[in-house]
């Protein structure tokens, strides 16, 4: 799982960091403003395409992608 | 459902909690016409207070242009006051078609479409040209409008990192699948007061086939050598395919935006932008305005130099007197505080100094990064500057944060 977690967190900090953003596991995404939920699109793309899954719209709400180990369980729910 | 107790207790507890989390507006009266001097009644009770106002979108200064409330007046007298009609069935008279017809020469432009609001051209444009085949590539500082435009649409959506064209390309890469591609952007971003590259942008643009999209509210009528634009200004004349914009900042003030850009894209808004559609057309009280203001800008660039001058003054006195400010050559001059109460307070006691300026923070803009945002004009004289520049500097000794820098500030009243 970690593995997962490391994935998404690196994915996570290339895509929405800026340079003195500090971002570690728990750090909230959405709800601190950080990652805006239209730029949510990119991150269940590479969710989907990484993992072979399909998270259903429903799912991907701002609450369950507010973290990093959030969307890590999120993962865990499609592929187990 | 019957208004009762308990609905009227959910609205009263959501009320509540935006007061405790500070987010509670309040609007300021003002007693006289908008310009750089005010009467303001504020909080609502309080006696009137003359103020220099330094947050208006009043670029130009011809909210209150005579020339421009006299063709106001003729306008009404000759077309009368309300048109009782969308466009399309019997709201279109000949001053809203020549009004069409202006914007286009002045932006340079195939064709433009007028809409009741700049926010209703936003809401529409998308809808009516794109499909669930398309995607929208959007900067993600771009305007609340957009955003919802963007909300409406059955494109798919992405952002890209604020400015970033090297993000901007790797999008338009991973979406070369799609039919169609729309790269959005505001042409100055009204928090931060700095412009969308648009000459890197249509670069791309042209290298990975898509089409450019700009938002020009806070450009159109002074931004350029001639006031046409941020596309003047990075000397892309022609080749954005749709310029959105607003009469109601420095094109007079009052209300009203359009759509213009290429004619066929111009020809679906008209056949299918729902707020074109169905809300009626603009006043021929406002049309009459609107128009005086373009011959007043296609006569002379005095008041677009003006400005500019205004600019520069006001953006070097801060930054002598040490304040910290976002980059940018706009008149919107972001004056950078990054702690809320800190901005919240800095805006009371201008205002107790007789300046009027609004401190901004999180969410309107990311966390640690609040700010007093202030708006240059026209209308501005050196004696309104200078003034407010002494306000400045005073409120900003009492804080001790002159010559500071970020992380002292930070460390002084935290993020």
């Amino acid at each position: 799982m970690d593995e997962v977690k490391d994935a998404i967190l690196e994915y996570v900090i290339e895509e929405y960091a800026d340079e003195d953003d500090k971002i570690t596991f728990d750090t909230p995404l959405i709800s601190s403003g950080l990652v805006d939920s239209f730029s949510m699109v990119s991150l269940k793309r590479f969710l989907e395409v990484r993992y072979k899954i399909s998270i259903p719209d429903e799912d991907a709400s701002p609450e369950a992608f507010d973290s990093v180990n959030k969307i890590a369980d999120l993962v865990r729910r499609f592929t187990s | 459902m019957n208004y009762g107790d308990r609905v009227r207790g959910v609205y009263q507890q959501q009320l509540s909690d935006i007061r405790e989390a500070g987010l509670f507006k309040q609007e300021r009266f003002i007693h006289s016409p908008q310009a750089a001097d005010i009467d303001v009644e504020f909080p609502a009770g309080a006696d009137i207070q003359k103020v220099i106002n330094v947050c208006a979108n009043n670029y130009l200064g011809l909210s209150s242009n005579p020339e421009v409330i006299k063709a106001a007046h003729e306008g009404l007298d000759r077309r009368g006051y309300g048109m009782s009609s969308v466009r399309f069935i019997c709201g279109t008279q000949d001053i809203h078609r020549e009004l069409e017809k202006q914007v286009t020469e002045f932006l340079g432009t195939e064709a433009t479409i007028l809409f009741p609001s700049c926010m209703d051209a936003n809401a529409g444009v998308f809808e009516a040209i794109l499909t669930k085949d398309d995607i929208m590539i959007s900067d993600r500082l771009v305007h609340a409008s957009i955003v919802d435009g963007m909300r409406l649409c059955s494109a798919e959506h992405d952002t890209y990192k604020h400015g970033d064209m090297d993000h901007l390309e790797k999008k338009l890469q991973q979406f070369q699948d799609k039919r169609m591609r729309v790269i959005i952007n505001d042409g100055v971003f009204s928090m931060d007061g700095d412009t969308a590259k648009l000459d890197e942008i249509v670069q791309l643009a042209e290298a990975y086939d898509a089409m450019v999209f700009v938002d020009d509210s806070h450009a159109s009528g002074f931004i350029g050598k001639t006031g046409r634009g941020t596309h003047e200004k990075y000397g892309v004349m022609g080749k954005i395919d749709i310029i959105t914009t607003t009469f109601g900042k420095a094109l007079g003030g009052a209300s009203g935006g359009c759509v213009s850009g290429r004619s066929e894209i111009v020809e679906m808004c008209r056949q299918r932008a729902r707020p074109y559609l169905f809300s009626n057309a603009m006043a021929p009280v406002i049309i009459s305005g609107v128009l005086k203001t373009f011959e007043i800008l296609n006569r002379s660039t005095e008041l677009r130099d003006k400005l500019e001058e205004n600019a520069r003054y006001w953006r070097n006195g801060l930054t002598e007197a040490g304040f910290i400010l976002k980059k940018g050559d706009t008149p919107i001059v972001p004056v950078m505080l990054f702690n809320a109460k800190l901005s919240q307070d800095f805006s009371r006691d201008l205002y107790g100094e007789g300046i009027y300026a609004i401190g901004f923070f999180f969410p309107v803009v990311p966390k640690g990064q609040a700010r007093i945002r202030t708006q240059l004009s026209a209308g501005h004289d050196k004696h309104h500057l200078d003034k407010a520049l002494e306000a400045f500097i005073k409120i900003g000794k009492k804080y001790k944060i002159l010559g500071k820098t970020e992380e002292d500030i930070i460390e002084m009243y935290g993020m």
